[in-house]
């Protein structure tokens, strides 16, 4: 039909598969992809900067903005490392309580990306399925702390909202449905032949390449690495349940690190999840939920410390990873910087696109669970000779577009 | 050129566009009921139609102007030519006489083939990708297709899709030749939503992956053309299945004796009952229980497991027969 036998694909930013922006630029003969690049960067929010101006807590409710699903893994890491630098500890209940809101977290964040891939293979029934299944633990979340996303229920020292004995009694209802309803999501998503024949042996990372890559959470875990924060580094309540990283090996005998694996290590994790807040409800202490419990007492105590942290915090996409220094001149953190589990995983995708073909470039895209706003930290603008643009060269141009808009339209300033 | 030819000629049509946007609404909508949704009202698909002609046609700028505009019409003149061969229930086919069963199939593929060509002109990477897979899907699915008309040959000694629709094909063969026709159906079947472009087999115009591939770029008038050929394409290759394999009559299964218009007016329901049903076992529900299949994953599911279903099919009418 046409002599032409390579075509440039651009997925992105704008592209039915991808919930946010990023841009895959791919080369393709016929369904194979020969030359590919990822290109980031579509989401820079200068949401640090901002956190830099702000005090500790209205920054701790900020990073919550970071991300609409990791809600809680932001402020979790961002809580452990300033309760390090300011050298406080929550009290036991409120140890308890965190990792109970992470883990409801953790499995709402699975069951949306099961969703999402059973949608990017066309299997929209399943996605309604998965996704009305999900409900549930959002309506628990709602009961738990106010809201189904962004739950501002935590602080530093603590947490903001008790959980009552009522209210136990709806996380036992929620941890009995979604016993049954993971059982169900194993039958359906294991052993449904499309599915397997969709994700067995696509976007297949091996042990050395997730090393090489530096992958992190299910995204290394499928590929057989035993890494988990939780595990490996221990915090609030996880240390006394000792987590142990899910890793295909343990539950089939082999970790192949492709797509149909991480779908095994996600609902497996879902499990997890429900045995961390079943021993987390019934070992929950009595007391208090926050160490300073003075909003006003708090901040002057972060004013006069110095001193940086780290705090970490596994996320369901992987490890977060949050950077804190407080120069002991302002009540906020003087330099913050978050790092996000997808901004490793999305290094594995152009070695695995590389040879791929077309129909797997949502799978390969979806499978890591990408988060686009979590992960771009910095945006670098060009000119047309490929100079970088300074800060205040492109106000100047933003200021001038504005001006001559508002000329054109015949706008009065 | 009787009068009531010509009065066919044109009712036919329009019937049959009527009819396949109400069928695609209920699929729609039953679609929707069976994932927990409230999904559309049956008259959305009239909606989308009216409102895809009022909006504007944008032709992309490196796109092969005059082949990209004519495949539409092409797409929809054959589907509306293949609506003049089906027979509905008791009626005869206005065409009868001027074409049989493969006519009917050449003019299928002449709408896969018509989109096809239309993606190619359209000039987008993601066009090309569509109408490469489509063409690939094309060459998958035809063969099991001919040997089911060829089966039907064999009982018949004849192409001629009335013959076909007044005497029901079960009642011409024997028990081994039955079994034979039952392959082929399960055959036809499977082929139905690749035909269609319909899941688990619409490759061609998955949109994750390449944003509905060949109709990426067709917008407006020529949308709503392609719209039209894909409800009434749905609507006869139904028709075509009932009249093939169920062509029992209301009147012979329960010995009624009706005549004028009321013979009419009840073969006529029972015709598009058993088409509604057959449309809803092999598209609705079938679309709705799958996932998408890679491009060399479905030609696998054609060239090797529909081709033995359909020519074990074919071999045991030949004995039976």
């Amino acid at each position: 039909m046409m002599a032409k036998t390579q075509y440039y694909v651009p997925v992105g930013p704008i592209h039915p598969a991808l919930k946010e922006p990023i841009r895959v630029e791919a080369e393709v003969e016929g369904e194979r992809i020969v030359r590919v690049d990822v290109k980031r960067g579509f989401a820079h929010r200068g949401i640090e900067y901002m956190g830099m101006k702000r005090n500790a807590i209205q920054t701790l409710y900020l990073s919550e903005r970071i991300c609409g699903i990791c809600s809680i893994s932001h402020p979790y890491a961002f809580v452990i490392g300033s309760e390090k630098a300011l050298g406080i500890e929550a009290p036991p209940r409120a140890q308890y309580i965190r990792p109970i809101i992470a883990e409801l977290e953790r499995i709402h964040s699975h069951i949306l990306w099961l969703g999402v891939v059973a949608h990017e293979m066309g299997f929209d029934s399943l996605l309604f399925w998965t996704w009305k299944g999900r409900e549930k633990v959002l309506d628990l979340l709602e009961l738990l702390t106010g809201n189904r996303i962004n739950y501002s229920v935590f602080m530093i020292g603590g947490v903001r909202r008790d959980i009552k004995e009522s209210q136990i009694k709806a996380i036992k209802d929620a941890i009995d449905f979604y016993r049954i309803f993971t059982e169900e999501m194993k039958n359906v998503f294991l052993s449904d032949p499309v599915y397997k024949a969709r994700t067995r042996g696509v976007a297949q990372l091996s042990r050395e390449m997730a090393l090489k890559l530096n992958v992190c959470g299910p995204v290394a875990r499928a590929a057989g690495l035993r890494m988990d924060v939780r595990q490996d580094n221990p915090y609030d309540a996880y240390a006394d349940i000792e987590v142990r990283a899910i890793v295909p090996q343990d539950i089939v005998g082999e970790a192949r690190g492709d797509a149909y694996d991480i779908t095994l290590v996600r609902l497996y994790e879902i499990e997890q999840s429900l045995d961390i807040i079943e021993f987390c409800i019934e070992n929950m202490p009595e007391g208090r939920i926050m160490a300073i419990p003075n909003y006003v007492v708090l901040l002057s105590k972060i004013k006069k410390t110095k001193g940086e942290a780290i705090g970490m915090h596994e996320a369901p996409r992987g490890e977060v990873v949050h950077y804190f220094k407080y120069d002991g001149t302002r009540d906020g953190p003087a330099v913050w910087k978050v790092v996000a589990p997808s901004y490793n995983n999305i290094n594995s995708w152009a070695p695995l696109l590389l040879g791929a073909e077309v129909a797997d470039i949502p799978i390969v895209v979806a499978y890591i669970d990408p988060c686009m706003c979590c992960n771009d930290r910095v945006a670098v603008v060009r000119d047309r000779d490929g100079r970088i643009m300074d800060y205040s060269l492109i106000h100047r141009k933003a200021v001038e577009k504005t001006m001559r808009l508002k000329r054109e339209l015949g706008v009065r300033a | 050129m009787t009068p009531e030819f010509i009065t066919y000629a044109f009712a036919f049509p329009i019937l049959g566009v009527f009819l396949g946007l109400v069928y695609k609404g209920i699929d729609r909508r039953v679609s929707a009921r069976l994932t927990s949704r409230i999904g559309p009202p049956i008259r959305q698909p009239f909606w989308d139609v009216g409102k895809l002609l009022l909006k504007e046609t944008i032709v992309p700028e490196n796109a092969v102007a005059w082949l990209f505009n004519a495949m539409p019409l092409v797409a929809f003149a054959s589907s509306m030519t293949l609506l003049l061969y089906i027979p509905f229930g008791i009626l005869k086919a206005p065409l009868e006489g001027y074409g049989d069963l493969v006519v009917i199939l050449y003019l299928l593929t002449l709408q896969s083939l018509a989109m096809a060509i239309g993606g190619f002109a359209s000039g987008s990477p993601f066009s090309s990708v569509g109408a490469q897979r489509e063409m690939v899907l094309m060459m998958s699915y035809e063969m099991p297709l001919a040997t089911v008309i060829v089966g039907f040959a064999l009982v018949y000694r004849s192409f001629s899709l009335t013959t076909i629709a007044t005497t029901p094909v079960w009642n011409m063969v024997g028990p081994l030749a039955g079994i034979g026709i039952l392959l082929l159906l399960v055959a036809l079947l499977i082929v139905t939503p690749a035909e269609l472009a319909k899941l688990p087999f619409d490759i061609a115009e998955a949109e994750t992956e390449i944003a509905e591939g060949m109709l990426a770029e067709y917008s407006g008038r020529n949308l709503a053309l392609f719209y039209l050929s894909d409800a009434v394409r749905g609507f006869a290759m139904a028709a075509i299945e009932v009249v093939l394999f169920i062509p029992f009559t209301l009147s012979s299964i329960f010995n009624l004796s009706l005549t004028g218009p009321a013979l009419y007016i009840v073969e006529g329901l029972w015709f598009l009952f058993k088409v509604l049903v057959v449309y809803l076992l092999a598209i609705t529900l079938v679309r709705t229980s799958f996932a998408r299949f890679r491009i060399e994953q479905a030609s696998r599911v054609f060239w090797v497991y529909v081709n033995i279903i359909a020519l074990v099919g074919l071999a045991l009418v030949w004995m039976g027969v």
